[in-house]
């Protein structure tokens, strides 16, 4: 195990950025700290390299406990979200730092900080930028300079913060792939921080995701994605239609919240459910074809993309939102304010915010 | 471009467009005159009117002056204060301003506060401070008689009162320009194994050598010109505790008009020469200022390319 943390809490005035966090990152693994902003991924981040003291807890790396080390002495590599490059130094002297400022028994020559310097400006596609400043390089270069800067000090662990949280949607999928090849390449134990869950559902190992302080779940972008534990991560990872539901017999169905007679197989006083549904899993027909169907009115309609977003509007007010395909579109020849039905094709139901296993309605 | 400088006479686009947005000729040329009316007034005129009076009795006379052997030892010790004063508030600048702009700390806002302190009090008030500290019937007065120490009508209380009058200037300087670079750079040098001495060395300073030599500059022309504090603690010793600024005082009051404006004329020319040098780091925090801008618009271009 490469960083074990255990019972960090940390708080910042009356705000608790972690609460009792427990987090294992396996040697050689690249993980991301996954959630909304303010869910304490940042803080955690910084926990792990040094910048930031655990109220209580520790932290251990390698084995060895680090919690009162000093970030100089923990072999941690950390790359800011804005890169913090030092601005009067070419990108030769920013890679060369690390090395510059090692104790004098252990620096290296100056011939082999060269060597050094320039292997890594070829490792991330930049040796011909050696003499440029920050400032005349393209975010995506920053990022790029700042990677090669952390990794010249071979850090055992390396910690990114909102990596490319900085550059536009065409360099950020570039770079991420990127730096999952480069990971692959060089295997130094990899953490970073993202809200973006596309991204750590594409690069990652493994997904931390995070809220309010706490972790929601651990685990592989397939498993969080298919079986989410809790609806904050269903939620969160993807855009999702939420239903009021009502659980008997082991079955979750769906009602309208103020209808006054459900179902007649639904008693009266079963447990309430969050029932949620994807998008892309919510059908479209003209023609109700069982009890399944749900009326609703079209009240917009997006067909730029690889699929159509059509919302709806459900009798009972709630608004939804379906992702056809364009063929499919084409074929209903859907239009806005159009009376058509929905069924749900695939449901998750939570009963008191646990997983109540997926039930057909 | 000017309206005037059109010989067609044609208005275009950026002209028209100014006249909507800007105030009248009339008013513009009014309040322009009244400012550099102002301006000749009280500040070019009596500049001239320094260097005239100065050489009103021929140059002779006014080399006499500067190199009556009062006036060297005065140079000297207005010299000597300002090479004391300015190094010591380059550490004590630099030190507060790192301490607010890098860290979080108690009583954080009454330091901040207190850097204020000697920008708002009268200088003759920061002088009888130290002579009510200090001076035989001060706090410290019995004590320092009986060591043999002298701060008071002596050099030491000169400095001290420097000291005091001029500590705002770098640190003013200093705290806003750290506070907007913010820590990043030197949590990375950090995180990279550097030290703290050398993190300050190798990245805080170069971030902020721009703004440090414009508050050293500052600092310094103060420390040069300040009368009303040194003036209470000095005693007027002659040849011994006289500055510059006292000097000319003393010149004045007793009639020898064209030496005191001698003297006067040598600060008149510090002030120039650090005017000019205000001018050319004030340049260059700019430039480094829009460097970092640069830096900050290329983020987002590269963000919406």
């Amino acid at each position: 195990m490469s960083i074990i943390v255990r019972n960090v809490t940390k708080t910042f005035g009356r705000f608790t950025a972690l609460r009792d966090v427990d987090l294992d990152v396996e040697s050689g693994e690249l993980l991301a700290l996954l959630g909304p902003s303010g869910s304490g991924k940042t803080t955690l981040l910084r926990i792990i390299s040094g910048l930031e003291t655990p109220d209580t807890g520790t932290v251990i790396l390698h084995g060895e406990d680090a919690t009162a080390m000093n970030p100089r002495d923990r072999r941690v590599g950390f790359v800011f979200q804005h890169y913090a490059l030092f601005r009067h130094m070419t990108v030769f002297e920013n890679v060369a730092f690390g090395l510059r400022v090692c104790p004098r028994k252990h620096r290296p020559s100056k011939q082999a900080i060269r060597e050094k310097v320039f292997e890594l400006l070829r490792l991330v596609q930049l040796d011909t930028f050696w003499g440029r400043y920050p400032a005349q390089l393209s975010g995506g270069q920053r990022q790029r300079v700042a990677l090669a800067r952390v990794l010249a000090v071979q850090p055992k662990v390396l910690l990114l913060d909102e990596p490319f949280g900085a550059l536009d949607a065409k360099v950020r999928k570039e770079l991420r792939r990127w730096l999952r090849r480069l990971h692959d390449e060089i295997h130094v134990t990899s953490v970073f921080v993202t809200h973006d869950q596309e991204e750590a559902l594409e690069v990652a190992d493994r997904v931390v995701i995070t809220n309010e302080g706490r972790i929601e779940q651990v685990g592989t972008p397939e498993e969080v994605y298919n079986h989410p534990a809790n609806p904050f991560v269903y939620n969160f990872l993807g855009d999702v239609n939420l239903f009021h539901g009502r659980v008997h017999n082991g079955q979750a169905f769906i009602v309208a919240p103020h209808e006054t007679a459900p179902p007649s197989d639904v008693p009266e006083g079963a447990p309430e459910a969050q029932v949620f549904v994807r998008p892309h899993l919510l059908e479209i027909v003209t023609q109700p074809t069982g009890p399944n169907c749900i009326r609703a009115r079209i009240t917009h309609i997006n067909p730029a993309g690889p699929f159509v977003k059509v919302e709806l509007a459900t009798e009972w007010g709630a608004h939804l939102q379906a992702n056809v395909s364009q063929e499919r579109y084409r074929e209903l020849a859907l239009q806005k304010d159009m009376h058509v039905f929905v069924i749900p094709r695939e449901m998750r139901a939570f009963v008191n915010g646990t997983d109540s296993s997926p039930e057909r309605l | 471009m000017h309206a005037a400088g059109n010989p067609a006479g044609t208005t275009t686009a950026p002209d028209r467009l100014r006249r909507k947005t800007s105030e009248p000729v009339w008013v513009r040329w009014l309040l322009t005159s009244v400012a550099l009316v102002f301006l000749g007034l009280f500040l070019f005129v009596p500049l001239v009117a320094v260097f005239v009076n100065a050489f009103s009795e021929g140059a002779k006379t006014y080399w006499a002056a500067i190199r009556d052997p009062e006036t060297l030892g005065a140079v000297k010790l207005t010299l000597l204060t300002a090479g004391i004063a300015v190094p010591l508030n380059i550490l004590f600048g630099v030190a507060a301003a790192w301490a607010i702009a890098k860290f979080d700390f108690v009583g954080k806002n009454v330091l901040v506060t207190l850097i204020d302190l000697p920008f708002t009090v009268s200088p003759v008030i920061s002088g009888v401070v130290f002579v009510l500290l200090f001076g035989a019937q001060g706090l410290f007065g019995p004590w320092l008689s009986e060591h043999d120490i002298r701060i008071i009508f002596a050099v030491p209380g000169i400095v001290l009162a420097t000291v005091f009058v001029t500590f705002p200037f770098v640190a003013r300087e200093l705290i806003p320009l750290m506070e907007a670079q913010g820590k990043d750079d030197e949590e990375a040098a950090l995180a990279l194994g550097a030290g703290g001495w050398q993190t300050f060395l190798r990245i805080t300073l170069p971030n902020i050598r721009w703004g440090l030599l414009y508050g050293v500059i500052l600092c310094t022309a103060r420390a040069l010109g300040e009368f009303g504090a040194v003036s209470v603690v000095s005693g007027h010793v002659r040849g011994r505790t006289i500055t510059m600024p006292l000097h000319v005082e003393i010149l004045y009051n007793e009639y020898s008009f064209a030496a005191a404006f001698a003297v006067a004329s040598l600060l008149a020319l510090i002030s120039v020469v650090t005017l000019a040098l205000k001018k050319l780091a004030e340049w260059k925090v700019r430039m480094d200022l829009q460097r970092n801008e640069l830096l900050l618009l290329n983020e987002e271009d590269a963000r919406e390319t």
